[in-house]
């Protein structure tokens, strides 16, 4: 069966050249860098090299960057770090509405334990206005943390300006960039970042690695115990064959960018210009341009999101839903929710994650196999009548 | 995730679709949850001649309000109302445990649709039997058995 995987925001293939220069590091190169002797030294040395490797990509020095083991695990550090180290100046945060849960949860976390916390709201674009930072920032405010890319979306915040307010009022500005490495250029002084998180297995590394680039000078407490790894920032031998991998698809995602994403942004364009045109009753969700090159979040009026996913995926297709139904949650996704998308119409939701790999015959393929199926669960919804007006709610028996 | 039953009733679904003049019509569940299960009845002589569904839901409840349709055909008004959410789990060898509240919509999409059919005769709504009800089910939530307001 013809297989079409459209889901890269949830992860992505390993590079068969990342694969090959993780390979030494398991069985031959396999010391810990911690080690005094020569299989330590040399894994130190892969490992340095690899630091190296990464800051140049995000125009870092590089003893600021933290290995971690993923883009969660940074969140986490940077905004429990940053909040503990600061307890003493004050307690306020500043996140948006729509963060990854990973920040989310975290803040909330943190919520519960006496900080308090302003979620800023974001437009019907799904845009966070750098107006409701400076209105929000407070004598006691320690962190802003707003993601630079959104995962749902694809939606482009406006970190630079985010960044330069930040700098004027002296608040520590951390970035969740894990979905715009490799697709978007990044520079943490154009950022004006502190601190930004970022995870390999989303531009074709290996899972279970990420890092976080901490500026020289920002606070930022322990939060693992039992080692003086990463400079004190992260106790627990390092995932030397994993940061390798790492290492090597960024170096692969940031060559030639522009060009790859470019392409990446074409066939994008082509699937949802596409399925606009072509089905009736969806709708695009998020900015029309400032959005990633990859990612394209659809609504289906009438129908649900998991059964979409199901369907499309019996066709060989992989996608993902922000439907309750399919994150196990009773809620459709909060970003959804948050850019003011009727919730029975985010149950419909359906994300395209495109990659470097797809090509224009897989999207065609998609765009054929998909009205098929959308009729197939609209002749199905109770909400649907045949000439496509939704019934409304209320009718019952 | 799910079994190849489920699978099988939401590729192939049961009864899909609505009846003229049905005997008796229950809709459950509301689009702000993910879940709405509509179904109708035709009742000839005390049992259900016929069913059929319409459904907003995941894969589950659609296979969930197939596999309903197909259970009760041919049976007594007195049997379909003692249709469980675990009959139906279990016709389809089972759900993912955050799943089991769709068993609970489609066995109550059923019973509503009895009880609007009663009503209808001007008879008195029957009391549903115990098992009908959704203790199996870990948070049922709202939606079940109700309409309830969107959250």
């Amino acid at each position: 069966m013809r297989k079409v995987y459209l889901d890269h925001n949830a992860t992505t293939p390993v590079h068969p050249e990342v694969v090959k220069a993780m390979l030494p590091y398991f069985s031959e190169r396999f010391g810990n860098p911690s080690s005094v002797h020569s299989f330590g030294q040399e894994a130190k040395h892969a490992m340095d090299e690899a630091r190296g490797a990464v800051a140049t990509a995000i125009g870092a020095k590089r003893d600021e960057i933290v290995f971690t083991s993923g883009g969660t695990e940074a969140d986490n550090i940077a905004v429990t770090g940053v909040t503990s180290a600061l307890s003493n100046k004050g307690r306020h945060i500043i996140t948006s509405t729509i963060e990854h849960h990973a920040v989310l949860s975290t803040c909330q976390h943190l919520a519960s334990m006496g900080f308090e916390l302003t979620e800023l709201p974001c437009d019907g674009h799904g845009i966070v206005d750098p107006q409701s930072v400076r209105e929000a920032v407070r004598k006691d405010t320690v962190l802003i943390t707003i993601m630079h890319a959104n995962n749902e979306t694809g939606v482009i915040q406006p970190i630079e300006e985010i960044g330069k307010i930040a700098l004027e009022h002296g608040i520590v500005f951390h970035t969740d960039a894990v979905q715009s490495l490799g697709k978007l250029p990044l520079d943490v002084n154009a950022l004006g970042v502190n601190l930004l998180s970022v995870s390999s297995h989303k531009l074709y590394g290996p899972k279970g690695v990420g890092a976080l680039f901490v500026r020289r000078g920002t606070p930022l407490a322990p939060s693992t115990f039992g080692g003086h790894h990463e400079r004190k920032r992260r106790a627990g031998t390092e995932n030397v064959s994993g940061i390798v991998g790492f290492a090597r698809a960024v170096e692969l995602a940031t060559l030639d960018m522009e060009a790859r994403q470019g392409r990446v942004l074409q066939l994008r364009r082509k699937l949802e210009e596409g399925v606009l045109s072509t089905i009736p009753n969806v709708r695009l969700n998020g900015h029309p341009t400032k959005r990633l090159p990859s990612t394209a979040s659809l609504c289906f009026e009438f129908i649900e999101g998991e059964s979409l996913v199901l369907s499309l995926d019996m066709e060989g297709v992989a996608v993902s839903s922000g439907s309750a139904c399919t994150s196990g949650s009773s809620e459709p996704s909060h970003v959804l929710l948050a850019m003011g998308v009727p919730p029975a119409i985010a149950q419909g939701s359906v994300r395209f994650s495109l990659g470097t790999e797809n090509t224009e015959s897989g999207v065609d393929y998609v765009l054929d196999v998909l009205p098929k199926i959308v009729e197939r669960l609209r002749v199905m919804s109770p909400l649907f009548r045949q000439s496509g007006t939704c019934v409304g709610e209320g009718t019952a028996g | 995730m799910y079994s190849e039953k489920v699978m099988e009733h939401f590729k192939n679904p049961r009864n899909v679709g609505s009846m003229e003049n049905a005997d008796g019509v229950g809709q459950v569940g509301n689009p702000v949850c993910g879940d709405i299960m509509r179904m109708e009845i035709k009742v000839e002589n005390g049992r259900v001649v016929d069913a059929k569904f319409k459904t907003f839901g995941c894969g589950a409840a659609i296979a969930t309000s197939s596999m309903v349709t197909e259970l009760v055909k041919g049976k007594t008004l007195e049997e379909a109302l003692a249709i469980s959410n675990k009959a139906v789990a279990e016709a389809l060898d089972g759900l993912p445990p955050v799943k089991m509240h769709c068993s609970n919509l489609a066995a109550d999409a059923l019973h509503k649709a009895i009880q609007d059919y009663l009503a209808k005769q001007g008879k008195a709504p029957e009391t549903a039997k115990p098992e009908t009800k959704s203790e199996a089910a870990p948070q049922a939530g709202p939606e079940a058995g109700s309409e309830a307001a969107p959250k």
